[in-house]
């Protein structure tokens, strides 16, 4: 029910012919400006295992901000412009699946933004992704595992917004612009400062990015040093664990901020902001 | 705690923490205040009082929305701040004044989402949209994106999401609030009817309408600054006042003519003054109805003329006066200074 909500919402903000030019140019644009930029630096080497690096991570990182924002963002949408959070809130549902289902629009635009990327990487940038060779397993489960984790996150989001009024709507982006540096989307960790790498380190989308690499392009996604010494079952376990983890970080940040709410009244603010 | 009540509290409060600026030191807002209240399964409960009485905050503890301070609230036999998940199935919440809801659904698609949220079977959803639309005037309006509604129309949408999942509380908060007078009278028919048709059903309605709290209530509790002050019937709050004579006369500029000039008077027991666009009208309690003449020749002492002068039977606003010593709307009015 919340994601038939959510994709009504998510698809419904222009006629049909508008939004599928948006879902097409959007992603494109964002890559484009990527490949330029790549194009420019190293004075279009394209053939280098650097470039199906960015190119897929740049296009996996497009659930990052899409699922964490499209969970986190329900809250201010349903309590700031259409004022049903507090309806939400007492009907006889479990808020964080309600959120969670919000969310799963968001998924399947940010899927179509990653499909059309990645196809259009393969078609006329010489991304090295062949069907035959794609270990389709590691890269189903990677997949899941990862949109979980991410949409997990999103609820740790939804929590913090339910208690801030200012800026709330950022916290989706901002925080995914944040793990954008430390996760390894568009270059190895090895090229931080050493200090700053264990952040890295424990970012989880670090493991599911090079995992998503490795399903789709084995080899050159191996190229890179950081993780090269980390079989797939190992990288896949760590991933599974810190999903776990802040899973069950998320749940419970989410229910202090969830009583918290409750205590200052803030679950049918709107600020107007 | 007696089965029968849908609502109890005790001694329930809730004071919030406003922010100032930096320097500032927060300050508190005390929004109730030892609200003791019992409502009775089927009854239709009624909270009067002015805006910012704390009628609000009241329906957003007992809905799971806000916590309190202190205290403690059950419904329909849950404790509304410890065990909410067993309250939520229970009760609807329609909150007056404001349009809310999916602005690119249809009518019946914003009920239908609701409706199962609830778990009603989606055969019988639909049958009570259509029958419920049917009866507030809407079902021509049932295809119509919400977004195409007038706000009149928006609010009764939301008054029918309140019923539709057929709660054994419904709490409506100020539910006429900015509705023309039709669309009012249909409204409250509507309540009327919902009632009747099973007596199991509790509705507890926030109101600052003295009329609509007359003519709907079971009991009214009238509410001001977080405290209630007086909880009974509306035949046994105006009862009160039947020792007093009331008259409302309508007067020429006051020429600086207070209410407590009048109560000074040693026969008159309250007074309400309210700005007119020619004057005033004032709202009298005596003691007698000779002392009449005697106010009367305060007027003249102050050159204010009589343009009009009746009795009449006490109406709740006579009892808010009584309460509060002063009239809702100059107690709004305060409240605002």
């Amino acid at each position: 029910m919340a994601a038939w909500l959510g994709w009504l919402i998510e698809s419904n903000w222009t006629d049909p012919f508008l939004f599928a030019v948006y879902s097409i140019v959007k992603p494109l644009s964002g890559a484009a400006i990527l490949v330029v930029m790549y194009g420019i630096i190293t004075q279009g080497n394209f053939d280098s295992a650097l470039f199906p690096y960015i190119y897929l991570g740049n296009a996996f990182y497009i659930y990052v901000g899409a699922v964490m924002t499209g969970v986190s963002w329900a809250v201010v949408d349903d309590r700031e412009h259409y004022k049903t959070l507090k309806y939400m809130y007492i009907a006889p549902i479990y808020i964080p699946i309600y959120l969670l289902g919000r969310g799963v629009a968001r998924f399947i635009t940010g899927s179509i933004a990653v499909f059309i990327t990645i196809t259009a990487g393969v078609l006329f940038l010489k991304v090295p992704l062949k069907f035959a060779e794609v270990d389709w397993w590691l890269f189903i489960v990677t997949l899941t595992l990862g949109v979980v984790m991410l949409a997990l996150l999103g609820l740790l989001l939804a929590g913090i917004t339910l208690t801030v009024a200012r800026h709330e709507g950022f916290i989706g982006e901002a925080t995914a612009g944040a793990l954008y540096i430390f996760s390894g989307a568009v270059f190895p960790l090895d090229v931080l400062p050493a200090w700053i790498r264990p952040v890295g380190y424990f970012m989880p989308t670090t493991y599911w990015l090079e995992l998503l690499r490795r399903s789709l392009v084995g080899n050159v996604a191996q190229a890179f040093p950081t993780l090269a010494n980390f079989s797939n079952m190992q990288i896949l376990g760590i991933l599974l664990g810190l999903s776990i983890f802040f899973g069950a970080v998320s749940i419970w940040v989410f229910k202090i901020c969830d009583a918290r709410a409750r205590e200052l009244g803030l679950i049918d603010r709107t600020t107007n902001y | 705690m007696s089965h029968s009540l849908a609502i109890e509290t005790h001694d329930l409060g809730r004071i919030y923490k406003l922010r100032g600026s930096k320097k500032e030191k927060r300050k508190e807002l005390v929004a109730l205040q030892d609200v003791n209240l019992t409502v009775e399964q089927g009854e239709l409960f009624g909270l009067l009082g002015p805006n910012g009485a704390g009628k609000t905050t009241l329906i957003k503890v007992l809905t799971t929305l806000l916590s309190p301070t202190s205290g403690w609230a059950r419904v329909a036999g849950a404790d509304v701040h410890a065990e909410p998940d067993s309250v939520r199935p229970k009760i609807n919440m329609v909150s007056g004044g404001e349009s809310s809801g999916y602005g690119l659904l249809t009518v019946r698609e914003n009920l239908w989402m609701f409706s199962q949220f609830y778990g009603v079977p989606s055969k019988e959803a639909n049958e009570r949209i259509e029958a419920l639309l049917t009866m507030v005037g809407m079902k021509d309006r049932m295809h119509t994106k919400s977004s195409d509604l007038s706000t009149g129309l928006r609010q009764k949408m939301n008054i029918v999401r309140g019923f539709l999942t057929d709660p054994e509380v419904l709490f409506l908060d100020e539910p006429t609030l900015g509705l023309d007078v039709g669309a009012s009278r249909d409204v409250r028919k509507f309540i009327i009817e919902w009632l009747k048709a099973d007596r199991e059903r509790t509705l507890l309605l926030t109101t600052h309408y003295m009329v609509e709290a007359d003519e709907l209530c079971d009991r009214v509790a009238i509410i001001n600054k977080g405290r209630v002050l007086a909880c009974d019937t509306p035949t046994a709050l105006k009862h009160r006042l039947q020792k007093d004579a009331l008259f409302e006369i309508q007067t020429s500029p006051l020429n600086g003519l207070t209410p407590q000039m009048l109560v000074d008077q040693p026969e008159v027991t309250k007074a309400a003054i309210e700005e007119t666009e020619t004057g005033a009208k004032l709202s009298l309690g005596l003691v007698e109805e000779s002392a009449l003449a005697r106010v009367i020749n305060l007027f003249t002492q102050k050159d204010v003329k009589v343009m009009s002068l009746s009795k009449r039977e006490p109406t709740l606003e006579d009892v808010f006066v009584d309460l509060v010593g002063r009239s809702m709307a100059e107690e709004e009015s305060s409240e605002t200074q």
